[in-house]
């Protein structure tokens, strides 16, 4: 308040200061580097699904293919002989499939981080990186979906969940926790693909046109007749594929300000969803009367270890696509550092929550909560819990520094532990609860059977297959959002390039 | 017959884009819209377009999914088909509220993706400026602005005085 009434008198005195600070002006990192144009941008991106396919997308698209398979093997094992053959038993009932959905989910939801809450932000960094992690919350998605889908047991009732009748005309049952939880993960399925597919019409109709300039030109030389014959082929393919996804998208005025104002509505709708979704999750636990699960701090904490192993994987996934696609400029030193810190804040917060929570089994004073937690560091899961504390609490805090987020190999080694900690940390959750209850007479030991473990590597294989046919063939970043956020589009001009973030 | 479209003009830089569209809204120009791959600060006023319409879609979805949320888990699992579980009541406001609040978020989304279509007019088969092979450079980093000759005001020789004038190059007469 008292700034606004003294404003008049602020020149002066703030005058004298600046003369006597001498503040130096500080340049803001542009995010696309190397003073490139719109062409170079667009050019580059459209270039990534319109050259000859890589060789190595031909080997990795064969090993994701093999790798997949093993989800494919596990799951008919499974269904042809029944949920016996995977390691459940009493009292541990929820056992990889559920660390394994909860993992996937958790994956999924850097993606909508990266997209809503930091366009709500106007976080002009969130450009480059945006499309392939939206990309990755769907696949991840697609992949957390089959397992609760096949943990029910008969996978042929799984439309039991859905509210439809089934033969005795019995509704779902909306006072559990898991009811909500069909209804949290197909909805944040379905806005994901909603906003996934929306923020990609401008781009879709880039290659559009960009194959009708080519077919115009009519230009199909430097290979053999009939190479030159699949490369216009190729082009009529892609003038009709992306025609019909672009919808007539025609770049007007018109177009974007009601494309802006949906893109911004779509922000706004996801950002209390993402954040519903690991919370709704975690009422699967938290609603449990079982010590170890039934805390308040749970929303917070899976929705804080969501972002955390979700950005862990944007990491992996971006650093090599930067390397093998030379995308440099466009994802620059500036973004992985920015991703590095939100994995170290929302790393701290997880281990605020592992410590807090110890404290709170103590300071409730209930014995049956002390001993869940004590023998979850202590008992038979130590390993679990030793693994979960080191990769998830001391990897990020090596993030503080510059030297280390400036190496990208050592940056994409500990994104790696971040995914492997996040899986532990789920799994100590999941069964050293279950395995030590109230009654000692009923205490079991969990371990996965070979198809519990054939099924979960084979989502990699999934996922991956998934991600490479989207590099192929989809835009992997918003040229439109990218162009947006440089000098040159700025309608009241630019000053050199000291100008980077959108204004 | 040689029925036109429009005039198309084209403009080097986004200041230059930008402040041309400022003079066509001023020249009173109604059947005219700018073109540029990417989305220009401030565009819509420069082109004197209102505040778009798509939050009304919005609203309309969530209000149903809402809607549609309550009633379903109230219909299903307190009048149609009551079971007893756990002694909890058969209907409160408040367990059924995640499923409330998943699907106002789900049918908004929906009414957001279908109110951007809308009132774009899109999905749409053709458009005439396709034809011309500098408005396909607009996917590049071509500017481009469109009087059509639908326009009120559109007259031949008088509208491409009027775009030369306001600084347009490449000045193109596509046809329908």
């Amino acid at each position: 308040m008292a700034t606004t009434t003294q404003d008049s008198s602020m020149d002066a005195t703030q005058a004298a200061l600046l003369a006597k600070v001498q503040p130096i002006e500080l340049h803001e990192q542009p995010l696309v580097t190397n003073n490139r144009d719109f062409n170079w941008v667009t050019d580059k991106i459209c270039r990534i699904v319109e050259t000859k396919t890589p060789t190595w997308w031909w080997i990795c698209m064969a090993v994701a293919l093999m790798t997949a398979s093993f989800t494919g093997l596990g799951l008919l094992w499974l269904v042809s002989s029944g949920v016996g053959v995977w390691g459940l038993a009493n009292p541990i009932n929820w056992g990889w499939a559920i660390v394994n959905f909860v993992f996937w989910i958790g994956i999924g939801h850097a993606g909508t981080l990266i997209s809503a809450v930091l366009c709500l932000l106007k976080q002009g960094w969130r450009t480059s990186i945006n499309r392939a992690a939206e990309a990755m919350t769907i696949f991840a998605v697609v992949c957390a979906g089959i397992f609760p889908l096949f943990h029910v047991g008969r996978v042929w009732f799984a439309w039991w969940l859905f509210p439809i009748p089934n033969s005795n005309m019995i509704w779902p049952q909306f006072r559990s926790p898991l009811e909500w939880d069909v209804f949290a993960v197909s909805t944040y399925g379905t806005v994901s693909v909603l906003f996934w597919y929306m923020g990609m019409i401008p781009d879709l109709g880039v290659l559009r046109d960009r194959a009708v300039q080519r077919l115009n030109k009519g230009v199909y030389e430097g290979g053999s007749a009939i190479a030159n014959k699949i490369a216009e082929g190729m082009d009529h393919f892609r003038k009709n594929f992306y025609a019909i996804l672009a919808m007539g998208w025609r770049n007007a005025g018109n177009h974007w300000r009601n494309y802006e104002m949906a893109y911004l509505v779509l922000a706004g709708l996801s950002t209390p969803l993402v954040l519903s979704v690991h919370t709704i999750v975690s009422f699967d636990f938290a609603l449990a009367v079982l010590p170890g699960w039934h805390t308040t701090i749970f929303p917070p904490y899976f929705v804080a270890g969501a972002i955390f192993s979700g950005f862990g994987m944007v990491l992996t996934l971006m650093l090599p696509l930067r390397a093998l696609y030379g995308l440099h400029d466009l994802i620059t030193q500036r973004h992985i550092d920015n991703m590095c810190k939100i994995c170290l804040g929302t790393g701290s917060i997880v281990g605020y929550a592992y410590i807090m929570e110890f404290f709170i089994a103590w300071y409730g004073a209930n014995p049956y909560e002390s001993f869940a937690f004590i023998n979850r560091a202590f008992g038979q899961y130590w390993w679990a819990y030793v693994m979960m504390f080191s990769c998830n609490v001391f990897t990020p805090q090596l993030f503080w520094f510059k030297k280390v987020r400036e190496n990208a190999a050592l940056v994409w080694i500990m994104s790696i532990f971040i995914n492997v900690g996040m899986w532990f940390e789920r799994f100590v959750i999941t069964v050293t609860s279950l395995a030590n209850d109230f009654l000692p007479t009923s205490w079991g030991y969990y371990s996965p059977t070979m198809v519990d473990i054939l099924t979960f590597f084979g989502t990699f294989g999934l996922f991956s297959v998934l991600f490479l046919l989207f590099l192929r063939f989809l835009p992997l970043m918003p040229i439109a959002e990218v162009k947006f956020v440089m000098p040159e589009a700025d309608p009241h001009g630019h000053h050199g390039d000291e100008k980077g973030d959108q204004h | 017959m040689t029925e036109k479209y429009g005039i198309i003009a084209s403009f080097p830089d986004t200041p230059s884009f930008f402040h041309a569209a400022e003079k066509v809204r001023d020249a009173g120009y109604k059947k005219w819209d700018t073109y540029s791959s990417f989305p220009v600060h401030g565009m819509p006023e420069a082109q004197g377009q209102a505040r778009s319409k798509v939050p009304v879609f919005t609203f309309l979805g969530g209000i149903t999914g809402f809607t549609v949320g309550l009633l379903m888990v109230w219909w299903m699992n307190a009048y149609d088909y009551p079971l007893i579980i756990r002694g909890q009541p058969f209907f409160s406001p408040v367990f059924p509220f995640p499923i409330m609040y998943e699907l106002t978020i789900l049918l908004a989304a929906f009414g957001t993706l279908g109110g951007m279509f809308i009132t774009n007019l899109l999905p749409q088969h053709y458009s005439p400026l396709f034809n011309s092979d500098q408005f396909l450079e607009v996917s590049g980093d071509r500017l481009v602005i469109a009087i059509e000759a639908r326009d009120g005001q559109y007259d031949v020789v008088a509208t491409r005085q009027f775009l030369e004038e306001i600084g347009g190059t490449d000045i193109e007469e596509v046809s329908a």
